[in-house]
């Protein structure tokens, strides 16, 4: 850039919301429509492409994260309203959830259970710090929730944030060809499964093979946010004066 | 207009949720109390009105869209994950793993057991 005045646009573009906002729409565009083109295959997940060119593309331009973050906030900043919004299918399948609500209760909580626990303990078998195994108990949840959770038990929450999106991605990729191997081919039970382990990302892909997996896979995200606030601090304090 | 009051009811139940979650000291992100409220409020009206359903559709059709930017964090924490990429590769995983199919074989074994008409059950799934 020896133009000066490239390199004056450039200066306010670094600085200004409008194109951390941008890139990431533009980004999640072209993640989407790459994965539309792949016939919908979970390995081209769209948020694990998107944020890949997003990576590429600031390590390229020497743009540090906490810029790009002065416009990508307006994104991040959804999930709060998203997760109220989550009250709506909630209600929608409140009949059917009343049918079930007993193997519900239970496959949540111990889900969640399972969920905080099985990440504490195998982190601090292969020898993580008590930052990452504090960072990595919430990453089930919803990423606010996650976050927050993080942030009451000694973990970080920035970190957190990535640990989420990425155990989300895990569960979206991963998780109709598990269910096939095991067996699970009730939509019920694959949704809870899907919104237990891999909250909203999971939802994501859970409506794509239904619409009954999707209801019950955010159903099963918003009442486990719930369940891991208030079981996972709890759980921490009881791991960590028995072991 | 719908879709506005829809996204303005949202944010106003996250309002109240953190407003709430910080005076009473509740340990429970303020989004989820607001995802709580309203929920009730909908059981008590005995009906979601268009404004909320249109916005909340919206909202959750694009919500893997919303976690790019906590993803694109991965790159300030680098160093951090580098350090300790065993632990957290292998714990995250197999968690991952060990959540999902634990989660569902709970979930379809006890169905089986306690949920009457399993005959129906099946049929809905068809």
């Amino acid at each position: 850039m020896t133009d000066p005045g490239l390199k004056d646009i450039w200066v306010y573009l670094a600085a200004s919301p409008l194109l951390g906002l941008t890139i990431t729409l533009v980004a999640y565009g072209l993640a989407y429509r790459l994965y539309l083109k792949s016939h919908s295959n979970p390995l081209v997940n769209p948020v694990v492409t998107s944020v890949a060119m997003l990576i590429g593309l600031l390590l390229l331009t020497g743009t540090s994260y906490d810029d790009y973050f002065e416009g990508g906030q307006f994104v991040h900043f959804l999930l709060g309203p998203a997760t109220v919004a989550l009250a709506v299918p909630l209600y929608q399948q409140f009949s059917r959830l009343r049918q079930l609500w007993l193997p519900v209760t239970i496959s949540l909580l111990s889900g969640v259970v399972i969920a905080a626990g099985s990440s504490i303990w195998l982190a601090r078998f292969f020898g993580g710090s008590t930052e990452i195994q504090m960072s990595l108990a919430p990453k089930s949840a919803t990423a606010p929730v996650a976050m927050g959770i993080s942030e009451k038990i000694g973990g970080l929450p920035s970190l957190t944030a990535v640990l989420v999106v990425v155990t989300g991605i895990t569960g979206a990729v991963l998780g109709t060809k598990l269910f096939e191997l095991i067996r699970v081919r009730d939509d019920t039970a694959k949704g809870i499964a899907m919104g237990v382990a891999a909250h909203g990302i999971g939802t994501a892909r859970a409506f794509q093979v239904s619409s009954q997996m999707g209801a019950f896979s955010g159903l099963a995200m918003a009442l486990s946010a719930f369940a891991t606030a208030v079981l996972v601090p709890w759980l921490v304090d009881w791991m960590q004066a028995l072991f | 207009m719908q879709f506005l009051n829809g996204i303005t009811l949202l944010l106003i139940y996250q309002l109240v949720g953190e407003v709430t979650v910080r005076l009473l000291g509740i340990p429970i992100p303020g989004p989820v109390l607001g995802m709580v409220m309203l929920f009730i409020t909908l059981m008590i009206r005995g009906a979601a009105p268009d404004s909320v359903e249109q916005a909340s559709g919206a909202l959750l059709s694009h919500l893997s869209l919303l976690f790019v930017p906590a993803g694109v964090g991965m790159m300030a924490h680098f160093h951090r994950i580098a350090e300790e990429w065993v632990p957290i590769t292998l714990s995250l995983l197999l968690s991952t793993v060990i959540t999902m199919v634990a989660t569902a074989l709970i979930m379809q074994a006890t169905t089986r057991w306690l949920v009457k008409q399993p005959m129906a059950e099946e049929q809905n799934n068809d």
